[in-house]
């Protein structure tokens, strides 16, 4: 037995060739599968309940895959909706969908799949001592679910089954293990979890394994003891080296890879060439686990920001730096004592040029830079404190005296005005654990619709 | 034997988050020789990456050569979270620099 799946593209609303779909239409796929989430982009989307890409880049992909997907009349899943596959944006893409449903006159079986687990839930699983840290470095408190704006947790293939056993013909889903959205067909008609896992975890980044590199997507052939990744664009081209460099990408330890349930074994795996744009894997294992447990994400507000840019060309100024930055912070501090507590606020520079970007860990570079580019930030309790702070910071920055100094116009240079500007909230993860769970389904309901007419 | 550059003989040479809570780092070489070399004379180690990131030792969770990718892959704690505040690098994109130093003996028929 055999089974195609498409994986159109790496990241829905990033785009992919309109002809690249037609090609993998011509393969007879027998499932659309993709991901459409990450924590690449950083806490602020879950956090803020905001999409990481645009509603109408989003709405363009769907709009081009949905009515191809009905046409074959094979099942389409995106799972992690939205970026962070929490309430909002799981809602954002359903409503794209039911809007391209209605302006193209499509009908189907919708399964909605909710990730978002409520507060009552985790404490009652946190106090029954079900929740474990793995990575973070310490185990969940108490106060920082209640910090969590949300918290969500990564599904596994079951509840996608569970959906396609129902009839759903589309299903859109919050948080899910990337691999999930490909693996759930391959895995319901009986084919091996490994490969299947193994096969999803390569597709979900799409055309990342083919090059030419752009958005664009990937076809998987799964049998019973291998599956071949070949490009979607007849063009392009998947190599072993490509397949096995992927395997490496983002992962801490590519031979076993953790999953809901359990792991995918590599160290028995083989990556061979088909032909100069196709590869064969084959000896990827699925290794249950003793106990099913699901990753719990959640972000928390970590405050109000202001940020103010500049930038220094002064090369007395530049060697001098450090006691800018030293003074300049004192006095900032001292001009709010009493009146802002300290711990309502920190704040910080970044220096590019010297140590933006490797900050602590930047081996020690030599010689000055010709410039600096300075960013002040402040984080704070309120966005009324931020922007006083980040005002005091970027005026004292600017006026304050240093050693040797001969320039004493004004220390920076800013090419805005104002200099300093508010900037949307800052979040960190502050949930990053693993969930034992008994049923795999127990923490994501589905909900079904008819979407146009019956 | 030769001395090398590291940046000759890698395919690749970046650094990525695993996660928010860790960055991976990977040197891909070009050809399985110069892998399978490096990976029996034990010239890349996480005490060799410890030092040049100016990291404790403890401070690397992962050390894994990867046959299938003619690489080796290091992974060790981000000093913040992504995006937390005081983070320099969100996706982690930009923290390989200094593998680039990196000199590598290697038989002269491989350098």
């Amino acid at each position: 037995m055999s089974l195609t799946v498409y994986a159109p593209l790496g990241m829905l609303g990033y785009g992919f060739p309109e002809r690249s779909l037609e090609a993998a239409i011509e393969r007879h796929p027998d499932v659309f599968a993709m991901d459409a989430g990450s924590t690449d982009p950083g806490p602020y989307y879950l956090g803020a309940g905001r999409s990481y890409t645009s509603r109408e880049m989003v709405r363009r992909d769907l709009s081009l895959l949905l009515p191809a997907a009905r046409r074959l009349g094979v099942p389409l899943i995106v799972g992690s909706a939205g970026g962070s596959g929490a309430k909002p944006h799981l809602d954002l893409t359903v409503d794209i969908v039911r809007e391209i449903a209605a302006s193209q006159g499509l009908a189907f079986r919708m399964a909605v799949i909710s990730a978002e687990i409520s507060r009552q839930v985790l404490l009652d699983a946190l106090r029954d001592g079900r929740i474990h840290d793995f990575e973070v470095g310490r185990e969940l408190s108490e106060d920082d679910l209640a910090a969590c704006e949300r918290v969500v947790g990564q599904m596994g293939v079951e509840p996608i089954i569970d959906a396609l056993r129902s009839g759903a013909e589309v299903i859109i889903a919050g948080r899910a293990f990337d691999a999930a959205m490909a693996a759930a067909l391959p895995i319901m008609e009986g084919l091996d979890p490994g490969l299947a896992l193994h096969m999803g975890k390569i597709v979900e980044c799409g055309s990342l394994v083919a090059l030419p590199r752009t958005s664009d997507g990937v076809l998987a052939h799964v049998g019973t003891d291998s599956f071949v990744i070949e490009p979607a664009d007849p063009e392009k081209r998947s190599t072993v080296e490509l397949v096995a460099a992927h395997t490496l990408y983002e992962k801490s330890d590519p031979y076993r890879l953790a999953m809901p349930g359990g792991l995918i074994d590599l160290r028995a795996s083989r990556f061979e060439r088909v032909d100069d744009r196709s590869v064969r894997v084959s000896g990827s294992r699925f290794v249950p686990a003793d106990q099913y447990s699901i990753k719990l994400e959640g972000a928390a507000l970590a405050g109000y920001r202001s940020v103010c840019i500049a930038g220094a060309r002064d090369p007395i100024l530049i060697r001098q730096f450090d006691e800018v930055m030293d003074r300049a912070t004192a006095k900032v501090r001292s001009d709010l004592e009493g009146r802002i507590e300290a711990d309502a606020y920190q704040l910080r520079y970044r220096l590019y040029g010297r140590d933006g970007v490797m900050g602590p860990r930047e081996p020690a570079p030599d010689g000055l830079p010709l410039e600096l580019g300075v960013v002040m930030e402040v984080v704070a309790r309120t966005q009324e404190i931020a922007d006083t702070v980040g005002a005091l910071l970027r005026s004292a920055s600017l006026h304050i005296g240093y050693t040797d100094r001969i320039a004493t116009a004004g220390n920076l240079a800013f090419p805005y005005s104002p200099a300093e500007f508010p900037a949307p909230p800052a979040y960190e993860f502050r949930v990053y654990h693993l969930m034992e769970v008994d049923d795999p389904l127990e923490l994501f309901p589905i909900t079904y619709e008819t979407v146009g007419a019956a | 034997m030769t001395r090398v550059a590291v940046t000759s003989v890698a395919e690749y040479i970046r650094s990525k988050n695993a996660g928010p809570f860790r960055l991976t780092l990977d040197i891909l070489f070009r050809t399985r020789e110069v892998y399978e070399h490096i990976k029996k004379t034990g010239q890349v180690t996480p005490d060799v990456v410890a030092r040049l990131y100016g990291v404790s030792i403890d401070e690397i969770t992962d050390f894994v050569f990867f046959d299938p990718g003619k690489a080796v892959k290091i992974t060790m704690r981000r000093p913040v979270s992504s995006g937390a505040p005081g983070d320099t690098d969100v996706y982690g994109a930009q923290q390989h620099a200094p593998l680039l130093v990196i000199q590598l003996d290697l038989p002269d028929h491989l350098a």
